[in-house]
């Protein structure tokens, strides 16, 4: 029988939960630092950790197109919420797993999600991840996510890590750690946005070990505000092996936004690129949409959306 | 109609001002079609920009139908019924094509209506509808959707600055096509600054503009013959010299 949610609960669902959460299929939501209701399927099984917080979720190599979905919503102001995640994908499989936090804190203690993900995926798996990061409530404690995600993908696997913080986070320290096998291949994708005094960090190691071993990591992000962004994703080439990094940020206001790109060529046939642009919005886009009949608001707005989007 | 009284802009260069545009005046009427030409340089972009708003004029009015424009701002002015194609128009990082032409016309379109719109400015509309307006498109595919923005909805005048510039021979048949018929159609004024010998024979009123002023404006019949010669392909804004050819510009 489904557990009864709140409403502000559900209220953050629907925003960190993109495909619609369900108390069906396969599914974990933990909620104010305690595991709330879960289920699995014939192919997909979670069960809880028993020596710390969090989740083992075994998803079986008969696993053809079916979701995960295994939100984390804090409400309550003052919680502090480490949880450890990991996942097991058997060879063959194609899962979609949505993850995503969300915390409204309506009063003056910080709350605080620090969600430490493992992926441990076999052979010819596929592998989508979407993670959102949400901040809400009007009180004054800090909404603070820490992410942590290794992502260890077998020979010919397809990992699609798409992450996304789309406003309220008074702070993130996001630490991302990719190792691809043979004929592996990552495409990640980071969207992000602050404002106010927000500060986010972002640190993306991906290290290319297998032969044939590819990456494509993209990072758009918009600063408003007093906020500051610090990006560093560093692409590591030890086999035959290609990568591209690019980095695009709007920069609006007083922000500031400091983008690092690295990329590390330890073979011969390790070919990885590198692209980092940050700017503020063009005037001659503004100029174009108002000859739509927007407003130089609204135009900004949709400028923004387009490119997180 | 578009009425434009006394039109000045000027701007401030090493402490002096310049004039861009002269006591600029002239009408467009419903449905007609006006091609600004002249030499580069000359003005007629930035008379354009004028129109729009996306200049702010020294001096003069602007009138469309019974309203004053002058001291609207650029969304105003699209508001009350025009729209712009830029000559060289901006590209948008994330923003598929079938939004964009969804936010010309003001609201989503089907992708029918999308497809309509390409296929009017000489583009396959599956390969693009999800594509993104930005440096992944050519100048050229650029320029053909940002036309398309204008053709989005109805508008009382239309303006384009330069649509030829950076399309194709085979495109540019298109959109020549596609002036026609709006042209035919009668509904919406139109002002295209061009330098193509094609554009400017389709006119109803030519405007020459040099160094900001009128130079001359008159009806098809009048201007064509003082405009080209007789060698195909060669424009020329002045008299034969003694080589017999014009000493104007040629068409690109």
């Amino acid at each position: 029988m489904a557990v009864e949610l709140d409403s502000v609960t559900n209220d953050v669902l629907k925003v960190i939960d993109s495909e619609g959460f369900k108390q069906e299929g396969a599914y974990n939501l933990r909620s104010n630092g305690t595991p709330l209701c879960h289920g699995d399927t014939k192919n997909i099984k979670i069960k809880r950790k028993e020596d710390r917080p969090g989740i083992d979720v075994y998803i079986s190599g008969e696993t053809q197109g079916e979701q995960v979905h295994i939100p984390v919503v804090i409400t309550v102001p003052g919680i502090n919420d480490v949880v450890y995640n990991d996942f097991y994908v058997e060879d063959g499989a194609d899962v979609t797993i949505v993850a995503g936090c969300g915390i409204h804190n309506a009063g003056c203690d910080e709350s605080r999600h620090d969600g430490i993900h493992a992926f441990h995926i076999g052979k010819n798996a596929t592998v989508r991840y979407e993670e959102k990061h949400y901040g809400t409530g009007g009180g004054t404690g800090e909404k603070i996510l820490n992410p942590v995600t290794q992502i260890y993908l077998g020979e010919g696997s397809v990992f699609y890590l798409d992450t996304a913080q789309i406003g309220g986070v008074d702070s993130t320290k996001r630490q991302t750690f990719v190792e691809l096998g043979i004929n592996a291949r990552l495409q990640a994708t980071e969207r992000l946005l602050t404002h106010d005094d927000q500060t986010a960090d972002s640190d993306i190691q991906v290290e290319m070990l297998g032969e044939g071993s590819s990456a494509q990591i993209i990072s758009r992000s918009v600063a408003k505000g007093n906020s500051r962004q610090t990006f560093h994703p560093r692409a590591v080439g030890k086999a035959l092996c290609h990568a591209h990094i690019q980095c695009d940020s709007i920069i609006m206001d007083k922000a500031h936004v400091c983008s690092i790109p690295e990329i590390d060529a330890e073979h011969l046939d390790a070919a990885i690129i590198h692209e980092a642009a940050i700017g503020r919005i063009n005037n001659e886009q503004l100029l174009k949409l108002r000859t739509f009949g927007m407003t130089e608001e609204e135009a900004e707005a949709v400028i923004i959306e387009n490119f997180l989007n | 109609m578009l009425r434009v009284e006394h039109l000045s802009y000027e701007v401030s260069e090493d402490r002096r001002n310049r004039e861009i545009v002269k006591d600029v005046s002239f009408t467009v009427g419903d449905g007609e079609m006006l091609v600004i030409t002249g030499p580069n340089g000359g003005g007629k972009s930035t008379i354009a920009k004028l129109l729009m708003g996306l200049e702010e004029a020294s001096d003069g009015r602007i009138f469309l139908d019974d309203q004053e424009l002058t001291n609207l701002n650029v969304n105003e002015r699209a508001q009350a019924g025009i729209g712009f194609a830029f000559q060289q128009p901006p590209a948008f990082k994330g923003m598929t094509v079938e939004r964009y032409l969804g936010l010309a016309a003001g609201e989503p379109l089907p992708e029918k209506e999308c497809c309509r719109l390409l296929s009017g400015v000489g583009l396959c509309a599956k390969e693009y509808l999800g594509r993104e307006v930005d440096a992944t498109l050519s100048g050229g595919e650029r320029k053909r959707i940002e036309i398309a923005t204008v053709l989005a909805k109805p508008h009382k005048l239309c303006i384009f600055d330069e649509p030829e510039a950076g399309i194709d021979l085979w495109s540019f048949a298109t959109l020549v096509e596609q002036f026609e018929k709006i042209h035919k159609e009668k509904k919406e004024s139109l002002i295209l600054i061009s330098h193509q010998e094609r554009i400017i024979r389709m006119a109803d009123r030519i405007m020459v503009v040099r160094d900001g002023q009128i130079e001359s404006i008159g009806s098809n019949e009048e201007m064509i013959p003082r405009l080209f010669l007789d060698e195909p392909g060669c424009t020329c804004l002045e008299e034969k010299g003694e080589d017999g050819c014009g000493t104007g510009f040629r068409n690109e």
